[in-house]
Order: C-alpha cells, then structure tokens, then sequence
C-alpha cells in the first residue's frame, strides 16, 4: 500500500487521505481486495472480499490494482538490506522478512534498541513494521502478525505470550482451521493444553508443513528450525585509488578492464550491463553506462565501448577513485576459435551490435518483427536488436512494393469515378502519367483494432510513362458513408 | 623518341588493360560501390542493389539518414522475400549522414556481415572524395562488400570503385494480364570503374532463378528492347 502511494505520487495526485484506498488482485470470481489503507479498514472492509461488494457498500471507493510482483521484488530487496543488523535474513512468505539476530542485539544496544532502530529505518524508507522478537522463527513470525507490535519475550515469557493468539497464527490450511475451531481449539493455549499423545495419534499422517503439532513444537523451540539465508549477490567490481586527482580517466581505463576481466573469467562469466564510476575530489559523482548484446568480458571490447562515452563525463576538479562495475551478468564459458583461425560469425556481429548501440543508441538499430497484418504498415515493426533476435520473414501472397513511404503521401489524382484506376496523378508537384496498371487489391481496415468509420484501401500498382512502378492507394468509396471523397495516397514503390 | 609516339604508348597500354566484358556486380567483389538513382523516388537502385547483394545467411547491415528516409521511404522487409532476398537486415537509422559512414566503417571492420549497405540523400559535405576513400580502402582490407546509395546526387566526386547509376525502364510483359507491369527492368550505366570499360545495359532480374549468378542479368543496349525481348519468349504469345 506504502509502496503504491510513493509510487502514485511521482506520477500523479494521489486521492485525499479521507477517501478509502484498496488494490485488488484477480481472484477465482473477479477481482478480490489485498491491501487497503486506514480509512478503509476503518469501515470494516475485509481482506479478501470481492472488490464489486465492497464498492456496492461504499461507492466512493478507490480501487487501483496491486502489483503482487513489484512487491515481492521490493521484499527481496528489503531482505538483502536487512543484512546491515545480522548476517541471516531471509524473505518470509509474501510479507514479512525473518532475521536471526541470535549474538548482533548488543551492537545496536540491546534487543529493545535494535527493534527500534528497525522500526526507525524502515519508517525512513516510508514503510510501517510489525516487529517481534522472540526465541523461536515460529514464534517470531506469530507475534509478529497476531500479537500488538514490538513484543520481546524470552524463554520464559514466550507460552504466556502465544497462548492468547489464534491458531491461525500457526499458518495451517483452511480445513486444518475448520477443524481445529470446530473441536473448539481456537486458540494456541487451548491446543498446548492437550496433551500432546492425543494431537500426535490425531494429526499422524499429515506432512510436516500442515501438521499443527509439528509447528507448534517449531514455535516453541522444541523442533529445530534452522534459517537458510540466501547468499550475498556478488559484486563484480574493479577499483582503482589514485594519489593525486586526476582529469583523465583514459590511462586508467585498461587496468580497470583488466581487472574486472579476470575476476568475471575465474567465475566463468561475461558482462552485460557495466557501469564506470569516476567519484571527484568535490565529493561528486558522474557514471556512465554500457549495455552489450552478448556476454563479453574482453577487456580491448569493454574499452572500446567505454571510449564513446568518455567525452560527456564531466571530472570537474579531478578525480581520485574509478570503478568499473558489471551489473548484469551471464554465464559465459571459454570459447575457441575456429581450427582454421576464422572467428565465430555470430560473435562478430554482436560485437559490432555493442558498438553500434553504444555510440547510437538502442532504438536505432533494429531488427523486423513481424505481426500478423494485412495493413502493410503494421506488418513490420522493429524491434532493438540488443535485446532480440532476427526473426525469419513470412511469405507474402502478393507482391509488395520495395520502399515504403512512412506516412503516405497524399496525391492529387485524375480517376474514372467512382472505382477506376489513376490515370494521371500529381506527386510532390510532378505530374504522371498511368501507362499501365494492375489492381486494384482491396485492403478492408481492421474493425477489432481501428476506429469506427475508418474507410477501406484500394491498392493499385502503377507503372508511369518513364518506367517507375508506383503503390497508389485510394481512401474509401464513393459514398461508403465514410466521410466525404476518396483521397488518394502514395505508399511505396516497386523496383 | 618524339612525343607523339609515347603518348600513343599510353593509350595502347591503358586499352589493353582494361576489361570489355559484362561487369558482375553481384558476383562479390569486396569493393565500395556507388550507386546513384537517377530519379526521385525510384526503387530501381534499391532493387539493383539487393539484386548484387551476396546469397548469404549471414545478416545485411543497412543504413539510412534521416533525409533519405523521409525523401526515399524505408527499405520495406516483407517485399524481400518476394523480389528473392532471403537474408536478415539490420537496420540502422540515424539523422546525420556523418554517423552514416561512421556506422559503414565499423561494419566494414566486421566480418560475420555479408555486405553493408549506406543511403545518402543530397550531397552533404560530409560525404567527400576523402571519406569515400577511406570506406574503399576498408572494404577491400576486410572483404565486406560495400553499397552507397546517393541519392538526390548528380555524380559528386568518389573514390568507389564501380559507380554505377540506375533509372526505372518500362517493365518486361505480364504473363497473365497485359494490361499490368511485369518483371523489373532496369538502365543501369556503369560511369565509372576501376579497370573496367564503362558502358550502359539493361537489367532484368528474376528473383525465381535458381542460381545466383542468373538472377541478375545485365543486357547490352539500353533502350533497344529488342534483345530483351528475345529472353523472354513468352512475350510473343501474351504481348499485342
């Protein structure tokens, strides 16, 4: 919900802080509620519900869609950033991160300190935490989302803790819960008040992750239940410290790349995205960045792309750190020439790709893509060759003219009305003769994707008394009820 | 020795050398070649360039600025298959004719491309004898084949090694309707070449022909149409 409000506001008025907000997600019939601010749950608008019945009740609901990827993007990311209280955090299921805090709470001050140090940071970041502390993951994580926020309890503490919280805390399915309730367990102090023979002999068949007796013995401690962190993301990166400040960064450069090349091959990877960093003695920053079509860590290529991107860097007094960082990565094995001495072809052309791209940018250089169309201009479009691949041409049934005019032109032309084909027309001020002509090819509009009222196309090939072959078409019919005459264009021409 | 005579020397020398047969621009030849339209918006040099373009599955890099895109239309791909081009096009669209021959450069330097074809509208400054020589002299170090279209130019100075120029001729007859224009024909007048007598022919391409070197054929005597008629038997049966 945080997330969505900064999000929102960089890009237009959020609604007032007095309207109810929720994002829906699809559910199995329509769109169902998965966050919602204060105000709404203040009405007593329920997770879960249907959007349609909420907004029954209140019509001046805000519904805006959730964006369940994003979020859980942002929680990885989170995770990895929570590492600066302990070395073990690991996402926890869609909302919540677990760390293992066991010998890092006397760094921050205590265990009260770090929690509020947590609760700070995160407020920083403009989001709000549920935090707890407890000497179990399943207890943390039940108190956490049951219990009232910032609860420490130790050892001792911990039963009277959890007892009033609902057996739901202990993430059993929905029929687990059903039957639970229905044996009048509601909460985790009536289940650890049976005696334990009885839940193993009831829930003996059931797997580890849905049996209540195994993850009740979990929250207290009584099972193991390790934490397996995900490792740090590695960060390929090559430095250089200078003594003195300097201008250019160029004599710099191939020790740099030299560097990073060696590191990416003993780990048998190859750059995608690199960035140069140059940090100037005035505390400033100035980087510049480098796609490539293909993994490479060739350090005479990396220079060679780096070296369009040099002139705009601005060092200011001089700088005294570089860095050469490569932040997407590909697996990229050894690779050998030919026997022959000859290179790989392929690898030729997404080299020339890179520098293509470097120097030109991504959208200039393109390959065809092709779309299911007979409207000849939506039959190709084209598509940044640093990201795809050339895809084969469809074959055609009729002939196509050579070049295409991108718009058409319109021409002024002499015609049999109402359905003839030109017999002189005037272009760019030059007057033509027909000669001969073939045609027409009648191209309907696409009435799934084109406006109403959008006229059909008739195609004529012409052939002029100098020997061009042109691609006429004419706008519509007389009286298709479409507007007032046709008009004619000129589309292409054949060789 | 007087003078006179070793001037005639000259002359003989430079005849004897010099080849007299039909040019095959599309047998390869890893050379710069000009290609000049004669007209405004005519095809007839794009077809006689993708006409000499290698059979190779390895990718065309393209060019265009942005005056010859919005003067000439765009290099339109699915005709090619039909006009019986089958490779890849990378396409390269830039507004100054200046990255033009920058980007020609780096793909003449490449050899996974099978040729690199430039269009130029006018004649900027920027496209002079010098750059010209530069981008021949790449060409045959690398052995990528290289096409300048220049249109909208009427013969500015260049170092290319073949220059030819090319105008649209009345098609060859329709098989199925004689009313309609057929098979493409060309006046292609090679004006200049290294080594090599100029002279105009007529073009006719069959982008159905089975092997590459029949799909392009250069006839002697433009404008005659008599010869060409003769290839083309069929022309009796459906022309008048």
């Amino acid at each position: 919900m945080e997330r969505w409000r900064r999000i929102i506001t960089q890009h237009r008025t959020p609604p007032a802080d007095d309207v109810p907000v929720v994002l829906a997600r699809d559910g199995t019939h329509g769109p169902v509620i998965h966050a919602m601010n204060a105000v709404a749950r203040a009405r007593g608008i329920a997770v879960g519900a249907r959007v349609v019945d909420a907004q029954a009740i209140y019509p001046d609901l805000h519904v805006e869609r959730a964006d369940a990827a994003g979020d859980y993007k942002l929680l990885e990311r989170l995770a990895h950033w929570a590492r600066r209280w302990c070395p073990w955090t690991v996402r926890d299921g869609q909302d919540g991160i677990v760390m293992d805090v066991t010998g890092a709470a006397h760094l921050f001050g205590g265990e009260a300190a770090l929690l509020r140090d947590m609760a700070t940071r995160f407020k920083m970041q403009g989001l709000t935490t549920r935090l707890a502390m407890a000497p179990s993951r399943g207890a943390a994580q039940m108190l956490a989302r049951y219990a009232p926020a910032f609860v420490i309890c130790d050892g001792e503490t911990m039963m009277a803790q959890l007892g009033p919280l609902p057996v739901a805390a202990l993430r059993l399915s929905d029929d687990m819960l059903r039957l639970l309730t229905r044996l009048g367990l509601k909460t985790i102090g009536a289940l650890t008040d049976v005696p334990r023979v009885a839940l193993m002999r009831r829930f003996s068949g059931l797997a580890e992750d849905r049996n209540p007796l195994v993850l009740l013995d979990r929250a207290t401690g009584r099972a193991a239940d390790p934490l397996n962190a995900p490792p740090d993301a590695q960060v390929w990166l090559a430095r250089v410290r200078l003594p003195e400040p300097v201008i250019d960064p160029v004599p710099q450069l191939p020790a740099l790349a030299e560097a990073l090349c060696v590191d990416l091959a003993r780990a048998e990877q190859g750059a995608r995205l690199l960035r140069l960093t140059i940090y100037r003695v005035d505390g400033e920053w100035r980087s510049r960045d480098v796609v490539t079509a293909s993994a490479t860590r060739d350090p005479a290529h990396m220079l060679r792309l780096l070296a369009g991107k040099l002139e705009g860097i601005d060092p200011g007094f001089g700088f005294d750190l570089l860095t050469l960082e490569a932040l997407r990565i590909e697996p990229l094995s050894l690779h050998q020439d030919h026997l022959d001495g000859s290179r790989d072809a392929g690898r030729d052309v997404a080299a020339l790709l890179d520098r293509l791209t470097a120097r030109l940018g991504p959208e200039k250089i393109t390959w065809s893509a092709w779309c299911q169309s007979h409207l000849p201009e939506r039959v190709e479009a084209r598509v940044p060759a640093i990201a795809h691949n050339a895809a084969p041409a469809p074959v055609m049934t009729c002939e196509r003219p050579l070049r295409l005019l991108d718009p058409a032109e319109e021409v002024t032309v002499l015609y049999a009305v109402p359905e003839g084909p030109p017999a002189r027309f005037q272009w760019r001020r030059v007057a033509y003769h027909m000669a001969r002509f073939e045609g027409p090819e009648r191209i309907a509009p696409e009435w799934w994707r084109d406006k109403p009222g959008t006229r059909l196309r008739d195609y004529y090939k012409v052939e002029v008394q100098d020997g061009r072959r042109f691609w006429i078409y004419r706008q519509g019919v007389l009286g298709d009820g479409r507007g007032g005459d046709p008009v004619w264009f000129l589309h292409g021409v054949f060789a | 020795m007087t003078p006179d005579s070793q001037f005639a020397q000259v002359i003989s020398l430079s005849d004897k050398r010099l080849v007299k047969d039909v040019p095959a621009p599309h047998m390869g030849g890893a050379i710069l070649r000009d290609a000049l339209p004669d007209a405004p918006f005519d095809a007839a040099a794009t077809g006689f360039v993708l006409a000499c373009l290698p059979d190779s599955k390895d990718p065309v890099l393209w060019i265009q600025d942005r005056m010859s895109r919005r003067e000439n239309g765009r290099l339109y791909g699915p005709a090619l298959l039909g006009f019986g081009f089958s490779g890849n096009i990378l396409r390269v669209e830039v507004s100054h004719p200046r990255d033009v021959l920058w980007a020609m450069e780096e793909g003449a330097a490449c050899a996974g491309l099978s040729a690199v074809v430039g269009e130029i509208h006018g004649a900027p400054e920027v496209l002079s004898f010098t750059a010209t020589k530069r981008l021949a002299l790449r060409a045959e170090s690398s052995g990528v084949p290289l096409w300048l279209i220049r249109s909208g130019d009427h013969g500015a100075l260049s170092a290319a090694r073949e220059r030819w120029r090319l105008r649209s001729r009345p098609s060859g007859p329709n098989r199925y309707n004689a009313q309609a224009p057929g098979a493409p024909m060309w006046e292609a007048d090679l004006f200049r070449a290294r080594g090599r007598a100029p002279g105009v022919w007529t073009a006719a391409y069959d982008g159905g022909a089975q092997r590459t070197a029949d799909r392009l054929r250069l006839l002697p005597g433009a404008g005659d149409g008599a010869v060409a008629a003769d290839h083309h038997p069929a022309s009796h049966a459906t022309g008048r």
